[in-house]
């Protein structure tokens, strides 16, 4: 694929305005930045700043599934909120389609609402307690003015229900009578009810039991491939993206530190946390497992007072002077695949002393 | 011959899940409201005074608050037998057609408290749905615009909190004068701010919740996920509240009465009945005992009802 791209005075990957880019990118985050404010003292100053999101740029190309990892409080789902334009980034810019919906409101906001949807982490919360499944499957429809009558409405949800697996007895159905499986299944339904072209998928399994991660991640899936959707995954959870992802993005404390295709990824991490987070995934068969599981030390600095240089060098095994004084590169190691380091690391020696 | 059940067509079929749906609901609601003692009893004296209410008139003899009415009822006080009323003595609850007793005047107790139920009532509901009106509408605006509005609101209800009740009302009461819609207004000023502040409160508490910020996910504006989602969904206290507090109203409107801002010596209110039996109390303490208890037990049941609701409603402690 045919990509130029060039490092900007942050050090952030920006897209060149080449037609055909923009025409492969649905969703683009450009430099964003989310900071939060702590106000304090007489005058409600702004005392510091919770650095959620510090400088992203992601693009999302049609048709495919973008995995977004890390561990908590690295701003993976505030990035996912202010792509969805939940809440309004303090820098940057989103674009979709090749427009830029950072300012957008009313009206011309709501018009890329349809096309963008989005799944939470938890089915229960994010259902209204007091609606049935039959009118939270409407509500959108009449929303974006879909159905042009409530019996057209009601079928098409009836059709909604029974393509994320449910039957239509369960349309008059409160949300507290279903189990979690079940209710994952109704958000998905939802979030499809205005034949969007890109989901965010904020965490869909990682409140559901593993008996069930697997069939809604399979219904995930197939979904994808019979209503040509484009995902954003975020996930904890590295066995899921492997599972469901074409490209991972890693991110920690607010930035994205690696970003390439999956396989690339998974077989040759070049960041030292993306090769901690993946050594940290437990063997399923105990006959491979090593003595000592290398696992990373520390916690997550805040996102209050994030290290100099290289945010990672606190917890990094192969810190030095350098990565305090300066801000890591971000390099294209190979085609696609981008890191942000100052030292190429050969992992393959290192699987033992990390 | 046989009828082949796979021929129902669906629409009939979802109207009347839709419908068993809902009378299931209902149902589980009055089984819930049984089962429990003291919501039973609440709503045996809640409804059981609104219905001597609404059929005072029919029960008793509308005059007998007046004056004593036939003649033929035995008491020392009724003018129609003592006319000279030399020998005025109490005619204690248990006299022959005065259950609950006679006051100076030879007026049958027992229909006198009958009598004063509906102005209580009609009023204590008037203010409860008046508050709950205001409180609701501005309640809600306020936590859900937040910023400016929110402060505004908030302020001018702590104006009227730094007040201590019943004083404002017998200001009010003092500088406008003593007449019903004066003294309903009076009570309604001191209580709306308290349904604002609860109401602001369940909807800040609400609003933070995953769904609302699904709905605008999927493109809902902003009246749509507030009036449709978010008060639907925390109204429930702020009822639960006004329940409680039909009970409260009685009490602070029948001090106001008994403090002696009734409108006129024929004003029939429970209230007034126990301040106009106090000058009695050594001789005839059933003239301020049996008003009284009307008053509470009044109150009590609403509050019982109250208490119930909250159980019913509440879907945590529903299932």
């Amino acid at each position: 694929m045919l990509s130029i791209r060039r490092l900007n005075f942050l050090g952030t990957i920006t897209d060149s305005t080449l037609g055909e880019l923009e025409s492969i990118n649905l969703v683009e985050a450009r430099n964003v930045f989310k900071w939060f404010p702590i106000k304090g003292g007489l005058f409600g100053r702004t005392i510091a700043n919770v650095r959620a999101v510090d400088g992203v740029s992601i693009s999302i190309r049609k048709g495919e599934t973008m995995g977004l990892v890390g561990e908590s409080g690295s701003g993976k789902t505030t990035l996912g909120r202010t792509i969805m334009r939940l809440i309004d980034p303090t820098k940057g810019e989103i674009f979709f389609d090749g427009v830029n919906i950072t300012r957008l409101s009313g009206r011309s906001l709501k018009r890329y609402r349809r096309r963008m949807q989005m799944v939470f982490q938890d089915p229960y919360a994010s259902l209204d307690p007091r609606q049935t499944v039959r009118s939270a499957l409407t509500e959108p429809m009449k929303i974006h003015h879909i159905a042009s009558s409530k019996k057209e409405a009601d079928e098409a949800a009836a059709k909604l229900i029974e393509t994320v697996g449910l039957n239509q007895d369960h349309l008059e159905r409160f949300p507290h009578e279903f189990s979690g499986g079940q209710r994952q299944r109704i958000a998905i339904a939802r979030a499809l009810a205005v034949n969007p072209e890109f989901v965010l998928l904020d965490e869909p399994t990682s409140s559901l039991d593993v008996s069930v991660q697997a069939q809604i991640l399979n219904l995930l899936k197939q979904l994808q491939r019979r209503f040509n959707l484009t995902y954003l995954f975020i996930s904890h959870n590295l066995s899921v993206i492997r599972h469901m992802c074409d490209r991972v993005a890693v991110m920690y404390l607010g930035r994205i530190v690696e970003i390439g295709n999956m396989k690339a990824i998974y077989e040759s991490p070049k960041h030292p946390y993306t090769f901690a987070l993946l050594s940290a995934v437990p063997n399923p068969d105990p006959t491979k497992r090593k003595e000592h599981e290398p696992v990373l030390e520390g916690e997550v600095p805040s996102p209050i007072d994030i290290p100099s240089g290289c945010r990672f060098r606190t917890r990094c095994p192969y810190n030095t002077e350098k990565c305090a004084r300066e801000f890591p590169p971000l390099v294209e190691i190979e085609p696609g695949h981008w890191v942000e380091c100052h030292y190429d690391i050969d992992f393959s020696s290192a699987r033992r002393s990390f | 011959m046989t009828q082949r059940v796979e021929e129902v067509p669906f629409e009939p079929r979802s109207v009347y899940r839709r419908r068993s749906g809902r009378i299931s609901e209902i149902k589980y609601s009055l089984y819930l409201a049984r089962k429990n003692p003291l919501v039973l009893s609440g709503s045996v004296l809640a409804i059981g005074s609104i219905l001597i209410a609404a059929l005072s008139g029919i029960i008793v003899d509308p005059r007998s608050w007046a004056f004593q009415y036939p003649p033929r009822y035995y008491c020392w006080n009724n003018p129609w037998i003592n006319w000279h009323l030399q020998n005025i003595k109490p005619c204690p609850p248990g006299t022959p057609f005065y259950p609950l007793g006679a006051d100076a005047f030879g007026r049958n107790l027992l229909n006198m408290i009958i009598l004063g139920l509906p102005i209580d009532l009609q009023i204590s509901f008037s203010i409860v749905i008046s508050a709950f009106a205001i409180g609701v509408a501005l309640g809600a605006v306020a936590a859900y615009a937040g910023g400016l509005i929110d402060e505004a609101v908030l302020r001018i209800t702590d104006v009227f909190f730094a007040f201590p009740g019943l004083v404002l009302a017998l200001v009010l009461v003092a500088v406008f004068g003593r007449n019903l819609t004066i003294l309903t207004l009076a009570v309604l000023v001191v209580w709306w701010p308290l349904y604002v502040r609860l109401t602001r409160s369940q909807i800040l508490a609400e609003k933070e919740k995953p769904y609302a910020e699904a709905l605008k996910a999927m493109g809902a504006g902003r009246l749509r996920i507030l009036f449709l989602h978010i008060i639907p969904n925390s109204i429930y206290p702020v009822i639960v509240q006004a329940t409680l507090d039909i009970g409260g109203v009685i009490l602070t409107f029948s001090s106001l009465m008994f403090l002696g801002f009734a409108p006129s010596p024929l004003t029939p209110e429970l209230g007034k009945l126990v301040s106009d039996g106090i000058s009695f109390v050594s001789q005839a303490p059933w003239l301020v005992i049996f008003p009284g208890l009307a008053i509470v037990l009044v109150a009590l049941g609403f509050n019982l009802l109250g208490d119930g609701i909250r159980d019913i409603l509440d879907p945590r402690l529903r299932r």
